[in-house]
């Protein structure tokens, strides 16, 4: 697959001016990103910043209130519904519970996208997934139900069907919830090697620090609806804003308040009329 | 006052879920000439929604028939018209009967285990994983469901009735000692191949068209928790009941 | 790929079931398995009155289905009903004195032609017509006669006596 973009910019997704809002809530305000080729860019922020929405905007399933997003040189709002495929077909995604069809085997989860979009020789299929499963240490497990799996298993599986068809962008969804310590290790070692070996542009979504620095060239910090930090893991660790010192610290208390906003605590508890 | 406005709203949502199951039928139907390409997934879902429902379709056709047997031979008796016992049977079975209880059992059999399934896979992303493999899931996972349920649906209705057939004949005629040959001959005497038997069967292909949509639209738009899916499948049953009911009278008041 | 082959084979058998059971319910308990009893023979029977008779209504010999009616026509000429029955060639012995009479099955039920056996040594054959025949009994026309006729109130007209319960007023026997 080459599908080197016909645009020579330096980024493979460029996000500008993006705003979003769910239902009363206003997710992004005014957010400016890029995603450089060939690179792993991590996206860490709070829960409930908004981070899958912004994966989902990324791949089109979401369409933002205002901002323009381009992936490969294609502004997302211009494309009909099957440039929109045939852009997804270039995109692999991991998601954070695997999202394996409960029905098909190990193998046949892997060869799904293959057989859903090209009509090949079922020798080469064959050789095709054992490939990737190879890749990922499950060649073995290959006709196993995605029910006998382990978690760690499972998305390593996961990351073999997402990286099936060569694409030229993999987005991880939170790849490192729920992993024991090996699994994590070696799920960080996967997400390197492949962006290395397979000349990947990565996205990683997630909130585990250690890992995310040692896989990510650079960091995005969201938080409140903008970019609170940009930079690599070492300038973002001894950069000093409030956000970053908070989040990377895991300090309890901060710009990310402990409190959920409320009424005032005294008059909440009818104190308040005490006082004149 | 607040009663009031409930009921006002719960009149509201019902109305907004009705609209939304139209709309929702649309877009399955947009999707069938698209879900051709996976044909081999509409086989295996007749294999899950037909065949796997023929266990319980079996048992209640033989003991419905059994019944119906019984009563019907000893309420008429009691007008010295025993002879039509058959014709009886197989009248009600074939117009109202066969379609209605195969639809309500398969509601229970295989309307819940496609909600369950499309809501498990919208709770573990599995809808969300084909859409981004370039896979749109209304082809692949909701079209085949549906079109399955029409073609098993009258497959089953008619096993029903065979079922129940027999079993009313196993009770007057080899229990309560009708004659045999009057059994078949009131039978076939009175019922019509068209307006009884094939009535029957495009009834039943809409009641699969009926529970299949809303069984799909029950998974498919579930809140995407473990509690979510359990009160989609409850809904499936209790409105594609409903609604087979419904459209049972309606048809049988303005179309046959 | 074999789990994918048996669901292929399973929807089939099912299907197959299926079709089977449609087929079955078809042919064998509709008016359809009256059409498949092998040759049969044609006879001509006139009726003053056929009442409710249809097309396809049995033809039966001591309750027992032989053939069915397969034509109905009014003789422009007589005014009489001309009736077309197709027997079983199984059943080619019927005496030519054999009376045909239009019953009706149960006190509402449909009608159909019985065959009453004679004693002719002659059997019926293809075409022939049965020349003794009794029409269809009018459970008005009944009802009628047995008001008028028993004389309890004479005075009463049939119409006005229409809609009384006539079960009631059967306490004599004797006027049938």
């Amino acid at each position: 697959m080459s599908a080197i973009s016909t645009s020579h910019t330096d980024e493979l997704v460029r996000i500008r001016g993006l705003r979003t809002q769910l239902g009363s809530k206003v997710i992004f305000d005014g957010v400016d990103l890029d995603i450089p080729r060939g690179r792993v860019t991590a996206i860490m922020g709070p829960s409930g910043t908004g981070k899958t929405t912004l994966l989902r905007h990324i791949t089109g399933q979401l369409v933002p209130d205002a901002g323009e997003i381009v992936v490969d040189g294609h502004d997302l709002s211009k494309l009909d519904r099957n440039a929109l495929f045939d852009l997804r077909e270039r995109i692999g995604y991991l998601f954070q519970n695997s999202a394996l069809l409960t029905d098909f085997s190990v193998f046949e989860n892997v060869a799904f996208p293959l057989r859903q979009h090209a009509r090949l020789p079922e020798e080469l299929v064959r050789n095709v997934v054992l490939m990737k499963l190879q890749a990922v240490g499950l060649r073995g497990a290959a006709e196993l139900m995605p029910a006998e799996l382990s978690g760690g298993m499972a998305r390593r599986v996961a990351l073999a069907r997402a990286i099936v068809r060569d694409p030229t962008l993999l987005i991880y969804d939170e790849p490192f919830v729920g992993l024991d310590p090996i699994a994590l290790n070696q799920v960080v070692k996967l997400i390197r090697v492949l962006n290395e070996t397979l000349g990947l542009t990565s996205i990683v979504v997630a909130h585990e620090l250690s890992a995310v620095s040692r896989v990510s060239d650079e960091i995005y910090l969201l938080a409140a609806g903008r970019v609170a930090a940009h930079g690599t893991p070492q300038e973002l660790v001894r950069g000093a804003t409030d956000w970053t010192r908070q989040f990377f610290g895991g300090e309890a208390d901060g710009p990310v308040p402990f409190h959920y906003p409320a009424r005032d605590y005294a008059a909440d508890l009818g104190f308040a009329q005490v006082r004149p | 006052m607040s009663e009031k406005r409930d009921s006002g709203s719960r009149l509201g949502d019902g109305l907004a879920q009705v609209g939304a199951l139209g709309l929702f039928l649309l877009q399955v139907l947009a999707a069938i000439p698209r879900s051709l390409r996976y044909f081999a997934e509409t086989v295996r879902q007749i294999f899950f929604v037909g065949a796997m429902s023929l266990v319980i379709i079996i048992t209640c056709g033989l003991f419905i028939g059994l019944v119906l047997g019984l009563q019907l031979y000893e309420v008429l008796s009691r007008f010295g018209s025993t002879a039509s016992v058959g014709t009886v049977v197989a009248i009600a079975l074939y117009r109202e009967l066969g379609p209605v209880i195969t639809a309500l059992l398969f509601a229970g059999r295989a309307g819940t285990s496609i909600t369950a399934e499309i809501g498990l896979m919208r709770a573990t992303d599995q809808l969300a994983a084909m859409e981004m493999m370039a896979v749109d899931p209304m082809a692949y996972v909701v079209a085949p469901r549906f079109l399955a349920g029409i073609v098993a649906m009258p497959l089953l209705a008619c096993i029903f009735n065979a079922l129940a057939i027999f079993g009313s004949h196993l009770v007057a005629v080899s229990w309560l000692g009708l004659d045999n040959g009057t059994f078949w001959s009131n039978m076939t005497g009175a019922v019509d191949v068209w307006t009884d038997v094939m009535n029957g069967v495009w009834k039943s292909a809409v009641f699969g068209a009926v529970v299949t949509l809303v069984a799909t639209f029950q998974g498919y738009t579930t809140a995407p928790t473990s509690e979510g899916v359990a009160y989609a499948t409850t809904r499936t049953v209790v409105y594609s009941s409903i609604l087979t009911l419904v459209i049972d009278f309606l048809m049988t008041a303005f179309l046959m | 790929m074999t789990q994918r082959r048996s669901h292929q084979i399973g929807t089939g058998l099912f299907i197959l079931l299926g079709f089977t059971a449609l087929g079955y319910l078809a042919t064998q308990t509709t008016s359809l398995a009256n059409y498949r009893q092998g040759p049969t023979y044609a006879l001509k029977a006139r009726f003053t009155n056929i009442g409710q008779l249809k097309l396809r209504a049995p033809v039966k010999v001591a309750g027992v289905r032989i053939g069915s009616v397969t034509d109905i026509q009014l003789e422009p000429d007589r005014l009489e009903a001309l009736v077309t029955l197709a027997v079983d060639r199984r059943f080619n012995q019927l005496p030519d004195d054999s009376a045909a009479s239009v019953f009706t099955s149960g006190l509402l039920g449909d009608q159909y032609v019985a065959l009453k056996p004679g004693g002719s040594p002659d059997m019926f054959k293809d075409g022939d017509e049965i020349i003794l025949t009794q029409s269809s009994v009018q459970l008005e026309e009944l009802i009628g006669k047995y008001l008028v006729g028993s004389g309890d109130s004479p005075a009463r007209k049939p119409e006005e006596a229409k809609p009384a319960d006539p079960a009631p007023a059967t306490p004599d026997p004797a006027t049938h």
